[in-house]
């Protein structure tokens, strides 16, 4: 966290009409080493009983982040890149406030080491001016890191929105999601 | 720097200031056995209690820390105190003293925090006692070769000065530096070679408290080294050298990492908490049908965000917080898709 080398001019765009399922993404994010080989992302079947349709889902890394306001301990922090880091394991009380308040769903609560871990974008690696991992991985497109300039290249009948409304509450995020051309938020209720 | 001084906590910490420092007039007989060398380590000590105390107190402002410190309290006393006590027993053990959490994210990493834990939790039981002049030694009247031990000024048994007991009371310091150098070896190891420690650390945060403690237990062993094997000739340097660090180790102690000895027993406030819940209802999301945590865990939180000033309510008067985390992700890939089929093409 000393000397990082964020590349500031790229973003993270999610699409999770192209995610396919595949769990690429889940192998990769456990080769990030701040999570111990633990993997952070989330793929699941949205409603398996009646569609094929998977989903795919990373820390949006909230400007205001319910996962760190919530924290009784403090433990959550978010750095001057935007990046809401995984809770501080001195800190950290385990007691789920975060998984429970995060409106994506993000939060993991490993039970047996008492800890909650989340996506950090591979601070490992973006730290150094790489890209994520997952977004290394992923066959279909559903996660990209890079230029907003060139995703508009390549999605030119989308447009990314990171402005969220859950109910009443609206949420702003570092990390994009790919919408229909004109779209300026995504209402979830 | 006024504007954001908290009136509350500095009331509560100048009260905790005026009891331990009326604690030590009584506990030292009237400073009678005070030991004045020590007058600095005093200082240092009452100011990192006056810190503790008001940081503890801001940090109990805090909404959430505020509700499971309510909550934590108000369940232990609800007729449950016998299960609860015991369970804060158990888990008291287990997470504080044996530190099995810690175990499970690596031996080596235990080993190393188990060290300097104890190594410290001895040294703190020692040294405090100490600087409050409610522990000193004398010789025991009429002999040339028995020390007696007093707390608070009572005499609590002695012993003779060449002997096991003696050797160990003398040097319980050294060993606890031991402990502490040894524990530090084995956590610089993992902040040297740990990529991914290594990518999030800070020095200020993670490298700086691991050399104020080495710096202040090798100064320690320096006292001994160099009243055994050096004939005092070194003493000014390493009493003064280890009076700043230690100084300075104690007036950061409720501002850095340090603060975590006394956070971390909150993790039993949640461990009751989880108790209480587990015995109510539970919350069901709507989505996978399924219990995922207690209703008044859910409840709290709702009440919680709301004082944040966020508020999840939904159009139909439910709220997004009634979701499981799976639930909550079901539900943003359905508005997607919603929102794709909406435009016309499923992707673009």
């Amino acid at each position: 966290m000393q000397n990082t080398q964020i590349r500031t001019d790229e973003e993270f765009f999610v699409d999770p009409q192209r995610c396919i399922g595949c769990r690429a993404c889940e192998m990769a994010c456990a080769e990030c080493e701040t999570n111990g080989q633990t993997s952070m992302i989330h793929v699941d079947y949205v409603d398996r009983a009646v569609s094929p349709q998977t989903s795919v889902q990373v820390c949006m890394h909230c400007e205001d982040p319910a996962c760190a306001r919530v924290c009784p301990a403090d433990a959550i922090t978010k750095d001057e890149f935007g990046i809401v880091h995984t809770a501080n394991t001195a800190r950290c009380i385990s007691c789920a406030n975060c998984v429970l308040a995060c409106p994506f769903g993000v939060p993991k609560k490993i039970e047996t080491t008492q800890i909650m871990m989340k996506c950090n974008m591979c601070y490992d690696r973006t730290s150094a001016g790489k890209r994520p991992m997952c977004a290394t991985v992923c066959p279909s497109g559903a996660l990209w890191f890079g230029k907003r300039e060139k995703m508009a290249q390549m999605r030119p009948h989308s447009t990314p929105v990171n402005t969220f409304f859950f109910g009443a509450q609206t949420v702003r995020t570092k990390v994009n999601i790919m919408m229909p051309a004109g779209s300026t938020a995504l209402r979830v209720d | 720097m006024f504007t954001t001084l908290n009136l509350r906590a500095l009331g509560v910490a100048a009260i905790a200031t005026l009891a331990l420092t009326g604690a030590i007039l009584v506990g030292s007989r009237n400073l009678q056995n005070f030991d004045g060398a020590l007058i600095a380590y005093l200082f240092g000590a009452v100011f990192a209690w006056f810190g503790l105390v008001y940081r503890y107190d801001v940090w109990l402002q805090r909404p959430p820390t505020r509700l499971y410190w309510k909550r934590g309290w108000q369940f232990f006393f609800s007729g449950r105190m016998f299960g609860h006590g015991w369970a804060l027993v158990r888990r008291g053990f287990e997470d504080m003293a044996a530190q099995r959490f810690i175990r499970k994210r690596g031996g080596l990493r235990w080993a190393g925090h188990m060290l300097i834990a104890w190594g410290c939790v001895i040294a703190f039981a020692v040294t405090f006692p100490l600087t409050f002049g409610w522990i000193h030694f004398t010789l025991a009247q009429g002999t040339i070769d028995t020390y007696e031990a007093h707390v608070f000024g009572f005499r609590l048994f002695s012993f003779p000065l060449n002997s096991f007991i003696a050797a160990n009371i003398f040097h319980v310091l050294n060993w606890s530096s031991v402990m502490i150098i040894v524990g530090l070896g084995l956590m610089m190891r993992r902040r040297l070679t740990d990529a991914g420690q290594i990518a999030i650390q800070t020095f200020e945060g993670d490298i700086l408290p691991l050399i104020l403690l080495a710096a202040i237990a090798v100064t320690g062993l320096g006292l001994t080294w160099d009243y055994e094997f050096m004939q005092g000739r070194a003493h000014q340097f390493m009493a003064i050298t280890h009076a700043i660090v230690v100084i300075l180790f104690l007036l950061w102690m409720p501002f850095g990492k340090f603060f975590h000895i006394f956070q971390r027993p909150a993790q039993l406030g949640v461990a009751i908490y989880r108790r209480e819940g587990a015995m109510g209802p539970q919350a069901v999301c709507p989505h996978t049908q399924e219990a995922f945590a207690s209703q008044l865990h859910i409840d709290d939180l709702k009440a919680t965000t709301r004082e944040l000033g966020y508020n999840f309510t939904l159009e139909d008067g439910s709220s997004h917080l009634q979701l499981s985390p799976q639930g909550k992700r079901a539900a943003l890939a359905k508005a997607h898709l919603a929102a794709r089929r909406r435009s016309g093409s499923l992707f673009g």
